[in-house]
């Protein structure tokens, strides 16, 4: 597949952000407001930056990706869909009985998905393990961890950005949702993280921020994580709206998690139609 | 809502049918609070999932939340006990038996401290989410720790009891809940709880289930089906404490009724079924023995009714399983004398 332009991934996340709303009806429930801060990040990551085939899911030299905020998996399983790795109509089935499709993806039954996850702190270590298995192997694939900014108050993450320097892994990037809420509330209320870049500078990473939403600088910053000159991991703090393109859950706490009646899917697509 | 009134404390007692076991779970430790100054709050960015959050809504100044993070969250509710307060620490059941486990054993269990841990979301009441939030192991993993005292309720009623009497237990408690929409057992609250000891809840003379959480209600329904379309007289037993388990009404079961089903939410691995059965192994006597509970697996994918019918915890599930164990052999021993 070649990279898509600038204004080919804002239609692609659109179409994204348009189908999470769908998933969500769907599944009967989902963690929208996650995924829809993720969805310009994961557009721009299967749609120009991983080196993948969705025809060949385990070729050994692809790109590796984990969904360390596991809960975003009604915007990632879309996006897998979306890329060529399974057919709409298996989407419809998700949450529901013997589904490959739950909440928090499982890599041993979604096609293009690089490891189970969904206990957060889980994905920067199996990451690390990753980017020091390339090495190990002499490969140069790169691996891409996309954590949440909740999900940072896990001690494994820190564990796995002190290895990460430790090893000089420049292959590793890892990227964070800043979308500033977890579940009981905003992020700095609940459990400060600020100031948030200067802790990865410590843990000895290039940190890069950037607006999660504005594809040109989501690009421009991923193209320097992929160049990665620094000598050090790369960390990029994705400022993002939690339910984005959703007027009725951006920026609401309640976003977090939850279950559209019809009118409300409706308007949410109308939203997004109108970004 | 009636007034119940227990050795100094008082609390409402609420109604199962209208309230997830979390959400009396959250108003009950409330109600305690209130007479109760000792009594703190601790949470990992889930204070509005497991309803601790009521508790702390009146009595912020009392109330933790430490962020998403488990290990941490059970060392600071070590701490806190360790200085002469009740923590009462609330995630969901996989989080609390596995991310922060060593903190539960070595920080909580290690130093007998009275941590009362409260999990939600246990076994596979969170079906959509997948196995990363299902928890069929903390039973096993919780009944290991010395000093812990495992508690599984059978519905909310059962569990605004136990979260009562767990404050009676100088160490560390663990109670186990599900997600909430799970119907209740119990009509209401008039019925005698006391941790350790098993109730029996239907009585009958060929064959024990014995049980706890959702396998409650499900067995007793299970058996009422037994006895109109087989015929077959069943006995229903809710221990609801699997540790420390009350062996007198097991052995007084295998002595009656000779064939003896375990069901259980959990893995048939180290369960309830297990503690079921080394209490009959110990006691030298022969049964018919079945554990029903998820097999050494992970549970698929879907909503909660769906998996239980799946796994064959549902009542018809449970009664096609004791079908199947009526035919089955075992070797008689009339000398009970010595045991029981
Ligand atoms: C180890 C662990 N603890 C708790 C949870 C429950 N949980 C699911 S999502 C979430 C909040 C996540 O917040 P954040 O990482 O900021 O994600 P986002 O806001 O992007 O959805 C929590 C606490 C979990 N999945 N894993």
């Amino acid at each position: 597949m070649s990279k898509l332009s600038i204004d080919e991934l804002k239609a692609k996340a659109k179409e994204l952000r348009t189908l999470i709303i769908d998933t969500t009806v769907w599944a009967g429930s989902g963690h929208y407001g996650g995924a829809l801060s993720s969805a310009d990040i994961l557009t721009a990551l299967y749609f120009r930056f991983l080196n993948i085939d969705p025809a060949n899911p385990d070729w050994d030299d692809r790109d590796r990706f984990i969904l360390s905020k596991g809960h975003s998996g009604i915007g990632f399983i879309p996006c897998l869909h979306l890329r060529g790795y399974f057919p709409v109509d298996e989407l419809k089935n998700f949450n529901h009985f013997m589904s490959p499709f739950g909440m928090h993806p499982d890599c041993k039954k979604v096609k293009g998905c690089d490891a189970s996850t969904g206990s957060l702190g889980h994905g920067l270590p199996m990451g690390v393990g990753m980017a020091l298995g390339a090495k190990v192997l002499k490969k140069d694939f790169k691996t891409v961890v996309l954590l949440g900014d909740g999900e940072c108050n896990e001690g494994s993450n820190y564990e796995a950005m002190m290895a990460a320097s430790h090893y000089k892994l420049t292959n590793l990037i890892a990227i964070v949702d800043r979308n500033g809420f977890m579940i009981d509330g905003p992020t700095e209320t609940v459990m400060g993280l600020e100031p948030f870049a200067d802790k990865w500078e410590a843990f000895g990473w290039t940190v890069y921020e950037c607006d999660g939403h504005n594809m040109q600088e989501l690009c421009d910053t991923l193209d320097k994580a992929w160049a990665n000159d620094t000598g050090k991991p790369v960390a990029i703090i994705a400022k993002t709206v939690k339910g984005k393109g959703v007027s009725f859950l951006e920026g609401d706490v309640r976003s977090h998690y939850g279950a559209f009646d019809s009118a409300q899917a409706e308007q949410a697509k109308q939203d997004i139609a109108n970004m | 809502m009636a007034e119940k009134t227990i050795t100094g404390t008082s609390w409402n007692v609420y109604d199962a049918n209208t309230m997830s076991a979390r959400e009396i779970y959250g108003r009950v430790m409330r109600e305690l609070a209130k007479t109760n100054d000792k009594i703190v709050g601790v949470t990992a960015d889930l204070e509005k999932s497991t309803n601790i959050g009521i508790f702390g809504k009146d009595f912020p100044d009392r109330m933790f939340n430490v962020g998403i993070a488990e290990q941490n969250l059970f060392g600071v509710a070590a701490g806190l006990a360790k200085v002469g307060l009740i923590p009462f620490a609330s995630t969901f059941a996989v989080f609390a038996a596995l991310r922060g486990a060593e903190q539960v054993r070595t920080d909580i269990c290690y130093q007998n401290l009275p941590v009362k841990i409260i999990g939600t979301h246990g076994g596979i009441s969170f079906g959509q989410a997948g196995s990363t939030h299902h928890c069929t192991e903390d039973i096993a993993i919780m009944k290991s720790f010395p000093n812990m005292t495992v508690i599984v309720p059978a519905d909310g009623f059962e569990t605004g009891k136990a979260v009562e009497a767990c404050l009676d237990i100088p160490g560390p408690v663990y109670i186990r809940v599900g997600r909430g929409f799970e119907p209740p057992f119990h009509k209401d609250h008039n019925f005698d709880f006391e941790i350790g000891k098993g109730q029996l809840v239907k009585d009958g003379t060929d064959v024990t289930i014995i049980t706890c959480g959702i396998g409650v209600l499900q067995s007793v329904n299970a058996a009422k089906e037994l006895q109109e379309v087989d015929g077959i007289s069943v006995r229903v037993i809710n221990i609801h404490t699997i540790k420390p388990i009350d062996k007198e009404i097991i052995l007084k079961a295998v002595k009656e009724t000779r064939r003896i089903v375990t069901v259980e939410e959990h893995s048939i691995i180290g369960g309830l079924g297990d503690s079921v059965a080394a209490v009959i192994a110990e006691s030298g006597k022969g049964c018919a023995f079945t554990k029903l509970g998820l097999n050494d697996e992970f549970a698929v994918v879907g909503y909660p009714e769906d998996l239980y019918a799946h796994y064959k915890l549902d009542s018809s599930g449970i009664a096609d399983s004791i079908r199947a164990i009526m035919g089955k052999e075992f070797e008689a021993d009339e000398d009970w004398s010595d045991e029981v």
